[in-house]
C-alpha cells in the first residue's frame, strides 16, 4: 500500500475524510478546504500509478464515464480520457445534437455514473446536473470555472512549496473572460493564498473587490515578491470588441519576459493553464525556462483527474491498490 | 353576480384624481361610475356592502405586456394574457408588438382587437411598432395605426437606436398625441451580455450589461425629446442613472415619463444563478438602483408600475442560460407583489400605488379609466391588501410559468376585477368576495 505523504515527506494519519460531500464538481466552491487536500493528496496516490508498467487500476471498474465535451478540447479531453481508462472506467466521447436538457435526458436514458462536461456556456454543468442523475464534473464551463484545472495548479505549486496558505499568487492576462481565473481564486483562498490579478483595465474583473482579491494594473507591483506567477491565456476567439490595441502593446505591457520575472520572488514558479500564445502572454525564454512549470502542469492533470473521478465514483480506498 | 345599477358600500374607495381616500359608496348604473360619495341613496339600486378589508380602486392598467399572439400563441394568446390579466387585477393591458408579424401595419392592430373583444376580459390596447418591422429604419403609418386602435407607438425589445429616426418618431407622434415608448439600450454597450454587469454575473461567468447600456439612451431620449417636443415614455427603467435623467428631464418641463417592473424594484442580482427564470432584459440590477426605484416610486418621479409579462415557453427557457430568451411574467404576481413590498413595507401609500398603476397608465396612453369619477366606465380593481397571496406558477391562467416569484408568499390579494361593472374575476381564495360573483 502506497502512503499518502505530504511534500515534507512526513506520513500523515489516515484522512479523516475519505470522500467529497458533494455529488458534483462544478465549482471550485463547492469544496471545502479539507476535500481539497483530500484531493491533492490521493493525486499523489494516483501519480504513482502513471510510472507503473501497467498503467491501471480497477477504481471505477463497472463505471460509465460520458466525457460530453460540447465545445472543442483537445488538452482537458484527453486528460480526463487518459485518468478514466487508468481507473478502468467504460468512457465514451459525445458531441452535440439536441439541446442540452435532451441530451441530458437521452443519456439519463442510459444511466451513465459519471458526465464530464465541457460546454461554451457558463452554467451548463448545473444545468445537466440538475436533469441527470449522474455525477457531473465541471470540465469547464464557458467563462464560469475549470475546477480540476485550479486543482492540478495547487498540486503544481504544492510540489515547489512548502505551504499554499501566505503565498503571493499573481495571475496575469485575460482576466475578464477566464474561466481559470475564476476557480483558481476559489481554490487559493480556500487554501489561504494571497491572490493578486493583473491586466488591462479593460479585461479586469467586474466587482474584483468583491472577489476579495488586489488588482491591479501595474504589472511590476504585481510581480513584486510573487511566489507563484500564473499566467492566463488572451483568449482572442472569447474577445467581442478590441479589449487592447495590439498584441505588440499588450505584451509591452503585461508580457512575461525573464527580465520582468526578476521582481517576483528567487524561487518563483511560472505557470500557464495551456495552449500558450508565445510572445504574448509569455516569452519563449521563460516559457521554456528554469522557472517554468508548465509541463509538469500538463503532467499532473491526469493524476488529479484520476482522484476526482475516484473521490465522486470509485470503489473504496483498498480496492485501488493492485 | 353584482346587480345593475348597484351601490358598492366601501368601507375604503381610493382615488387619487378626486383626491378621495375613505369609507365611500359608488353607484354603478349602465355599466358606468354613476355617482360616488358618502351615503348614497339607493334609489332603487341593490346594495352591495363589501367586506370591512376590501378597497375600492380604479381598475389597474398594464401599460406593458407581451400577448404574443398572433404568431407566437404557444408561449400565450391573447385570451390567455387576457385572463392573467384579470386574475391579476389588470382591466386594461398595453400589447407590445413584437408579434409575428409585428404589429407594424393596420391589419394586424385590426386582429388583435377582434381577438381581444372576443375574449371579452381585460381590455387590450395594442401598441404599434414605431418602424417597420422594428426594424429602425422607416417610420410606420403611424395615423392607421392610431385609427385602428393602438395607444402608443413602440420598437419595444429593439431600442430605436438611431438617434435620428428616434427624433423623427417623437415629431411625427406629437400629431397624434401619443408616446414613444423606448426601449432604451445601447446595443453596443449591451453586446452579448446576459445579466447586469457587476460582480454576480462575473462570478457566474456571463457576460454583463452595465446600467448605462440603458441610461445612456434615456439620457439621448430625453434631449430628443425636448428637441422634437413629442412625448417619451420609458419601458421597464432599471438603472440608477436613468431615474436621474428622467428626473432631470421632468424637471425642465420635457415629455418624459417611465415605468418601472416589480422585479426591478424587488430582485437585485444578487439573486441571480443559472435559473433562467431571473433571465429578463433589462437584466436585475445592482441593489443601488434597486433602492433608486424604489425612491423613484415614493417621491412621484416614476410614473408607472408595469410588468413587461413576457411569457416563455417551459422548453424554452430550459436552455443554457445564454441561450434562453429573456423574459419573465407579470400579470398575476405584480398586484401581491407591489402590496406586500411597497405598500406593507410603507414605501408609498394606496393612493400613490393607485397612481402608479391606474391615474398614470391611463394619462400616458390617453386611455379611458384611471379614475372613479361620475361617468367613468366601471372598471374596478378591488383589492384585500391584508389577504394572503401564495405564488403558485402552476395555476396562473397565462399560458406562461416563467416566474422568478414561485412559491412566495405575499401579503395583499386582488379580490375582484370589475370591467364595465361586471365582475370579470374573482377571487376564490379571498374570504368575502364570493359575494361579487361566481368566478369566472
Amino acid at each position: 500500500m502506497s502512503t499518502l505523504s505530504s511534500p515534507s515527506g512526513a506520513v500523515r494519519p489516515a484522512p479523516p475524510l475519505t470522500r467529497l460531500r458533494s455529488k458534483h464538481l462544478l465549482s471550485a466552491a463547492d469544496l471545502t478546504a479539507e476535500e481539497i487536500v483530500l484531493i491533492l493528496d490521493t493525486a499523489e496516490a494516483m501519480q504513482e500509478i502513471g510510472t507503473r508498467r501497467i498503467k491501471k487500476v480497477p477504481a471505477l471498474r463497472g463505471q460509465t464515464v460520458v466525457n460530453l465535451f460540447l465545445e472543442p478540447s483537445t488538452r482537458t479531453r484527453t486528460s480526463f480520457e487518459i485518468a478514466e481508462k487508468r481507473l478502468s472506467a467504460d468512457t465514451l466521447n459525445i458531441a452535440g445534437g439536441e439541446t442540452l436538457a435532451d441530451m441530458a435526458r437521452t443519456l439519463e436514458a442510459m444511466a451513465p455514473d459519471l458526465l464530464v462536461v465541457r460546454h461554451a456556456f457558463s452554467g451548463a454543468c448545473h444545468l445537466l446536473a440538475d436533469i441527470c442523475n449522474a455525477r457531473v464534473i465541471n470540465a469547464g464551463d464557458g467563462m464560469h470555472e475549470h475546477p480540476t484545472q485550479a486543482l492540478l495548479d495547487a498540486f503544481t505549486i504544492r510540489a515547489h512549496k512548502p505551504s499554499i496558505a501566505g503565498l503571493k499568487v499573481t495571475i496575469v492576462g485575460d482576466l475578464l473572460h477566464s474561466r481559470v481565473l475564476r476557480s483558481n481564486i476559489l481554490l487559493l483562498h480556500a487554501l489561504g493564498a494571497d491572490v493578486w490579478l493583473c491586466g488591462p483595465s479593460t479585461l479586469m474583473l467586474p466587482g474584483s473587490e468583491r472577489f476579495g482579491v488586489h488588482a491591479t494594473t501595474a504589472i511590476d507591483e504585481a510581480l513584486a515578491g510573487a511566489d507563484v506567477v500564473m499566467l492566463l491565456r488572451v483568449q482572442f476567439e472569447r474577445m467581442r470588441g478590441r479589449f487592447f490595441p495590439s498584441v505588440r502593446e499588450y505584451f509591452e505591457m503585461f508580457g512575461i519576459t525573464a527580465e520582468r520575472l526578476r521582481r517576483a520572488g528567487p524561487d518563483a514558479i511560472v505557470m500557464h493553464p495551456g495552449p500558450m500564445n508565445r510572445g504574448v502572454e509569455i516569452a519563449s525564454d521563460v516559457a521554456d525556462g528554469p522557472s517554468s512549470v508548465i509541463l509538469e502542469q500538463v503532467a499532473n492533470g491526469v493524476a488529479i483527474r484520476m482522484a476526482v473521478l475516484y473521490l465522486l465514483a470509485g470503489v473504496e480506498v483498498d480496492e485501488v491498490e493492485p | 353576480m353584482i346587480p345593475d345599477p348597484c351601490v358598492l358600500k366601501a368601507a375604503r374607495l381610493v382615488d387619487p384624481v378626486q383626491g378621495l381616500d375613505g369609507e365611500h359608496d359608488l353607484r354603478i348604473a349602465g355599466g358606468r361610475i354613476a355617482a360616488v360619495g358618502r351615503d348614497l341613496p339607493l334609489d332603487g339600486a341593490a346594495p352591495v356592502a363589501l367586506p370591512a378589508g376590501f378597497v375600492v380602486c380604479p381598475g389597474f392598467i398594464d401599460m406593458h405586456v407581451h400577448l404574443r399572439e398572433p404568431g407566437q400563441e404557444h408561449k400565450e394568446t391573447i385570451a390567455s394574457g387576457a385572463a392573467a390579466a384579470v386574475a391579476g387585477g389588470f382591466v386594461a393591458v398595453a400589447c407590445m408588438p413584437n408579434t409575428e408579424p409585428v404589429n407594424d401595419h393596420a391589419g394586424v392592430t385590426e386582429e388583435i382587437v377582434r381577438k381581444a373583444a372576443a375574449a371579452g376580459l381585460a381590455r387590450v390596447y395594442p401598441i404599434g411598432a414605431a418602424t417597420v418591422g422594428s426594424a429602425g429604419e422607416r417610420l410606420t403609418e403611424i395615423r392607421e395605426l392610431r385609427v385602428a386602435g393602438c395607444v402608443a407607438v413602440s420598437d419595444d425589445g429593439h431600442p430605436i437606436a438611431d438617434a435620428l429616426m428616434m427624433r423623427r418618431a417623437l415629431e411625427y407622434v406629437s400629431m397624434f398625441d401619443m408616446p414613444v415608448i423606448n426601449h432604451c439600450e445601447d446595443p453596443s454597450l449591451k453586446g452579448e451580455g446576459v445579466v447586469h454587469e457587476g460582480y454576480r454575473a462575473a462570478s457566474l461567468g456571463l457576460r454583463g450589461i452595465p446600467g448605462a447600456a440603458e441610461a445612456v439612451m434615456v439620457e439621448r431620449d430625453v434631449s430628443l425629446s425636448e428637441l422634437a417636443g413629442g412625448a417619451v415614455h420609458i419601458a421597464h427603467m432599471s438603472a440608477r442613472g436613468s431615474l436621474r435623467a428622467v428626473r432631470s428631464g421632468k424637471e425642465r418641463d420635457i415629455a418624459v415619463t417611465c415605468e418601472v417592473t416589480p422585479h426591478h424594484f424587488i430582485l437585485t442580482d444578487d439573486e441571480l444563478e443559472y435559473d433562467t427564470n431571473f433571465k429578463m432584459n433589462p437584466p436585475l440590477r445592482a441593489a443601488e438602483d434597486r433602492t433608486a426605484m424604489l425612491d423613484g416610486l415614493a417621491d412621484g418621479s416614476i410614473d408607472a408600475i408595469a410588468t413587461d409579462h413576457a411569457p416563455h415557453h417551459a422548453d424554452e427557457k430550459a436552455l443554457e442560460f445564454d441561450r434562453a430568451p429573456f423574459g419573465v411574467v407579470g400579470l398575476e404576481t405584480a398586484v401581491p407583489l407591489a402590496l406586500d413590498r411597497l405598500v406593507h413595507r410603507g414605501v408609498i401609500g394606496l393612493p400613490r400605488l393607485v397612481e402608479l398603476l391606474a391615474r398614470n397608465p391611463a394619462r400616458i396612453l390617453r386611455v379611458e379609466g384611471g379614475t372613479l369619477e361620475p361617468g367613468s366606465t366601471a372598471d374596478l380593481t378591488i383589492l384585500a391588501p391584508d389577504a394572503p397571496t401564495e405564488v403558485a406558477a402552476s395555476r396562473f391562467r397565462s399560458k406562461g410559468r416563467n416566474t422568478p416569484f414561485d412559491g412566495w408568499r405575499l401579503r395583499g390579494a386582488v379580490a375582484a376585477t370589475l370591467i364595465d361593472g361586471r365582475a370579470v374575476y374573482v377571487n376564490d381564495s379571498v374570504t368575502g368576495a364570493e359575494l361579487l360573483g361566481a368566478s369566472s
